[in-house]
């Protein structure tokens, strides 16, 4: 760094000595986060709301919110980021954020002409009681939706829940507002991906259709997060799930819900609002959850898995095969959200691998004991927590070194002050691109992990092998 | 592609130089419902108040607002890095119900026996607006237990703008100016503010002033240090730059110290050289000083010359867009373009008043077009309609200048480089050059010889 060598190399040293803050001995917080695993549920809302064709995300209260969700959505895709805000005042937060909320849905409409907006609440509009249908219900009487538009929403108060539940209710909303069952079921099933990337969302395309089985994907944020450069400013760019897509998400004979924190209760909100039966399975990353899900398509749809699909599984355990000896009871610790971390700590039990400590931001009870059930044969004492923070993970680290950190980017801090290798897994991801374009998912996904996994590994034992062992050939 | 249409009521908050009378409003709440760039009232005041490195910054409130200024500002600091935590008492529903008092207080006390800081700031959000949490008296305990400054930062969401945060910034550093012994404070010392030290910067500036042998008290903010602040009121001088962020603090340190302000930008050749010039001029008993001044700034423009007219014969005639924070910061920017040839065709600001404008107007070229509060919409629409070729901005504007295959220098919290002073310019200067001239155009389908084609509607 150009500035700090600016000031003298001998300060160096110590301001690195200096980003440590994390004691070793472990005390109970109660009423303090520090370093958090977690953010708020709106974001998680506006993402899910973007992965709609023509949605413009609009959040309900005040405008730094909108202004952290974009700029942090924008950091972790390096994408223009499209929503709106209440904007409110201390006038509104008095007497309530009704006028805010009809003059911004004519605002919106009238400028930007998205098809639909996708309201979602906070943490400052849930407190002051705004209802939110009552309020829409008097746009519509108002005449403020022109004919053919729409305005759905979801409750996301900031202080309930995180950014993984803001996302499974907004994409209950587009269940709630728009499937309808049109009395038979139609010959395609409905994949709710959950928060994953547009990269896996495309992946997971690419799978139903080597199987030749119709889907309706939703949310669907490829082409809106991961666009070409056009020389165009597109405020809604063409990908995202269409209205009619999701209206006819009613009429499909099955669903297949990915991630049981994300996108379980919209599954289960078809299931009784439409009677579209529907499995809830692991995210489908690392080899048996990719088994599950690509099994479960099969049947669903009544279709058979392509040669094409099989080589793929193959070639991944080829390459488990091949590499055994580095993975070999290498001790990982993994943070993220409930849904990634249930698959991967399977995936990495498989490969024997020794995922020792595992937290989530997110509280869970499901999620520890799934992750106790997969950890249960792990010949190693192993940490389970959720609703917890980065600063109790890095203190488990502290107390029991690993070979491998996974998690976002913030763990970069953990990586540096322990000197333990380091891979990006998860939201956010500030400090490199891949995410958005190479997905974890499923067969190809899994072989990306490895080779991350690997090159970290490889990569530590060049660097600290003696002269004498440095090798050619690993 | 549609033609892009301006609200209405947004229409006053746009000026083209040239072909109408002057008038643009300003200083107005964002409406509803547009997609505006700017933020609220607690992002003003974290950021100003985030680079104090050996205080402790406690976030009251649910998560969001902590996980989302995690470290987000480069504002580096030479010692400590307790800034560059974060810290939430991460209110739960149970919380909004009951009140959030007990577990601020519980936080406090965990977080200050932890670290031992020399201050503690406690941010305000929107909620406790709402809930009606009394933390200064929360603060004001802790602060009697602890035997450090505890500080209520009053920067509740919704109370304001961006600048309101600004105000309730400096009205927390207020209560820590005058505290410290200022024994032994020479006549020749001053308070650099409005400077974060963002890649280094504020360090760049402070040899400036030591060369020209004067000593500086405090920096507000930049590599900030609790003690310093609190014997800042020893200086005989404070420098504010950056339009918004310091002015109250500086106007508080007029009346209760009677200690002058001047403002300064420390961007651009121009700028630079004023800055040092003008508080040169304010020490004029001493010499000395004015002439180490002549020797600095002679010495620092020779070493760069060179370079900068290599830049300036390959950037003569290109475009470029601003759009920032404060407007201050515009100001600067025009002049630190035109060293470098260039010409600026679209000016704006997030916060800037009337009185800015009207410099805006008076510096800039006919045609320009001038934006308040602008949205992403105009700012495109500008951009192809004025065949940008830069476009200098923040996080949020980057994309979309890349998406229309626009070069872009970050003269916001993200960039990595220092922009400050006479090295600052020529960073600028490379900077701007790579981006404007990188090959990656050519493959720009929305540029045909460096130039952007027309796509009129």
């Amino acid at each position: 760094m150009s500035a700090l060598s600016m000031n003298g190399n001998k300060k160096l040293k110590e301001i690195i000595m200096l980003l440590r803050h994390t004691p070793k001995e472990i005390k109970e917080r109660k009423s303090l986060t520090v370093n958090p695993a977690k953010t708020c549920q709106p974001i998680g809302a506006m993402y899910a709301a973007l992965g709609i064709h023509g949605c413009m995300p609009h959040s309900h209260g005040s405008q730094g919110c909108y202004a952290y969700h974009r700029s942090t959505l924008t950091r972790h895709y390096k994408e223009p980021v499209m929503a709106a805000s209440s904007s409110f005042t201390e006038g509104a937060s008095v007497f309530g954020g009704q006028s805010n909320l009809l003059q911004a849905i004519n605002n919106i409409f009238t400028i930007y002409e998205p098809d639909i907006i996708a309201v979602h609440t906070t943490c400052l509009s849930e407190t002051i009681g705004d209802d939110i249908p009552q309020i829409l219900g008097k746009a519509r009487a108002d005449n403020k939706i022109p004919e053919g538009k729409f305005v759905i929403h979801a409750n996301t108060p900031s202080y309930v829940g995180t950014h993984v539940t803001g996302f499974a209710n907004m994409t209950k909303a587009m269940v709630d507002y728009f499937a309808i069952s049109n009395g038979h079921k139609e010959p395609k099933i409905n994949i709710i991906p959950g928060w994953v990337e547009p990269s896996d969302m495309h992946e997971i395309k690419r799978i139903a259709a080597e199987l030749e089985a119709p889907i309706v994907m939703f949310p669907d944020t490829e082409n809106i997060l991961n666009g070409p450069q056009t020389g165009k400013y597109e405020m809604f760019p063409k990908g995202g799930v269409t209205i009619d897509e999701l209206v006819s998400a009613g009429s499909s004979q099955g669903t297949i819900a990915l991630g049981g924190l994300a996108s379980g209760s919209s599954a289960r909100a078809l299931d009784s609002k439409c009677k579209v039966p529907c499995e809830i399975l692991d995210l489908p990353i690392g080899i048996k959850a990719t088994d599950r899900f690509v099994d479960t398509l099969r049947k669903m749809a009544g279709v058979n898995v392509p040669d094409t699909i099989t080589t793929e599984r193959g070639q991944l355990i080829d390459i488990v095969t091949d590499m055994q000896a580095y993975l070999y009871h290498k001790k990982v610790a993994l943070v993220g959200d409930p849904d990634q971390l249930i698959s991967l700590t399977e995936f990495l039990v498989s490969i024997d691998m020794m995922p020792i400590h595992i937290l989530t931001g997110t509280k869970d009870k499901n999620f520890e004991k799934r992750i106790e059930k997969i950890t249960a044969d792990v010949p190693h004492e192993v940490n389970i927590a959720s609703g917890k923070d980065m600063m109790l993970y890095h203190q488990w680290v502290k107390n029991d070194p690993v070979d491998l950190l996974m998690g976002n980017t913030y763990v970069k801090y953990i990586a540096r002050d322990e000197d333990i290798p380091f891979i990006r897994f998860g939201f956010p991801i500030l400090d490199r691109i891949g995410h958005s374009y190479f997905p974890i998912v499923c067969y190809r996904g899994g072989m990306r992990i490895l080779e991350k996994i690997l090159e970290a590994l490889m990569d530590r034992i060049d660097r600290d092998s003696t002269e004498i062992a440095f090798d050619l050939v690993m | 592609m549609r033609s892009i249409q301006i609200l209405k009521e947004r229409k006053r908050q746009i000026y083209h130089k040239g072909e109408e009378a002057f008038k643009i409003e300003c200083g107005k709440k964002s409406l509803a419902g547009s997609v505006s760039q700017r933020a609220c009232v607690f992002c003003g005041s974290r950021v100003v108040l985030y680079p104090i490195a050996d205080a402790l910054h406690l976030i009251h409130g649910p998560i969001g607002c902590a996980s989302y200024t995690w470290d987000i500002r480069g504002a580096l600091s030479s010692g400590p890095q307790l800034h560059r935590m974060s810290f939430s008492t991460d209110l739960q529903e149970n919380d909004i119900i009951f009140g959030g008092e007990k577990k601020l207080y519980q936080a406090l006390v965990k977080l200050i026996d932890l670290y031992h800081p020399n201050a503690a700031f406690v941010y305000a959000t929107c909620i406790i607006g709402i809930i009606g949490d009394d933390i200064d008296s929360v603060c004001r305990r802790v602060s009697e237990e602890k035997g450090i400054p505890v500080l209520p930062v009053h920067s509740e969401g919704f109370k304001g703008t961006k600048k309101d945060g600004y105000k309730a910034a400096c009205e927390a550093l207020a209560q820590l100016v005058g505290t410290g012994s200022i024994e032994n404070r020479g006549k020749y010392s001053l308070n650099i503010m409005g400077e974060f030290n963002i890649a280094g910067e504020a360090w760049t500036i402070k040899k400036y002033y030591e060369k020209m042998g004067l000593e500086v008290a405090a920096i507000f903010t930049g590599d900030g240090r609790v003690d310093k602040i609190k014997k800042s009121h020893g200086a005989k001088l404070n420098v504010v730059q950056c339009s918004g962020s310091m002015m109250r603090l500086a106007q508080i340190m007029e009346e209760k110290y009677g200690i002058p302000y001047i403002r300064v930008s420390y961007f651009g050749i121009e700028d630079m050289s004023k800055a040092l010039y003008d508080v040169a001029d304010f020490f004029k008993d001493n010499l000395q000083i004015m002439k180490q001044t002549r020797e600095l700034v002679r010495e620092e423009i020779k070493a760069i010359s060179p370079e900068i007219k290599k830049y300036k014969k390959i950037l003569s005639g290109k475009r470029a867009a601003i759009y920032v924070g404060g407007a201050f910061k515009a100001f600067s920017m025009i002049k630190a373009l035109r060293t470098l040839g260039m010409e600026v065709v679209l000016a704006g600001s997030q916060t800037g008043n009337e009185e800015d404008y009207k410099l805006l107007r008076d510096m800039c070229e006919d045609g320009t077009v001038i934006v308040d509060d602008a949205n992403p919409l105009e700012l495109s629409k500008y951009c192809l309609e004025k065949k940008v070729d830069l476009f200098v901005g923040g996080v949020k504007e980057r994309p979309m200048a890349y998406k229309l295959g626009i070069g872009f220098c970050d003269h916001n919290h993200e960039r990595k480089i220092s922009l400050a002073g006479y090295s600052g310019m020529i960073n600028f200067a490379k900077e701007v050059y790579s981006s404007v001239s990188s090959p990656v155009w050519q493959f720009a389908p929305g540029r045909r010889g460096g130039y952007i084609k027309d796509e009129s509607p």
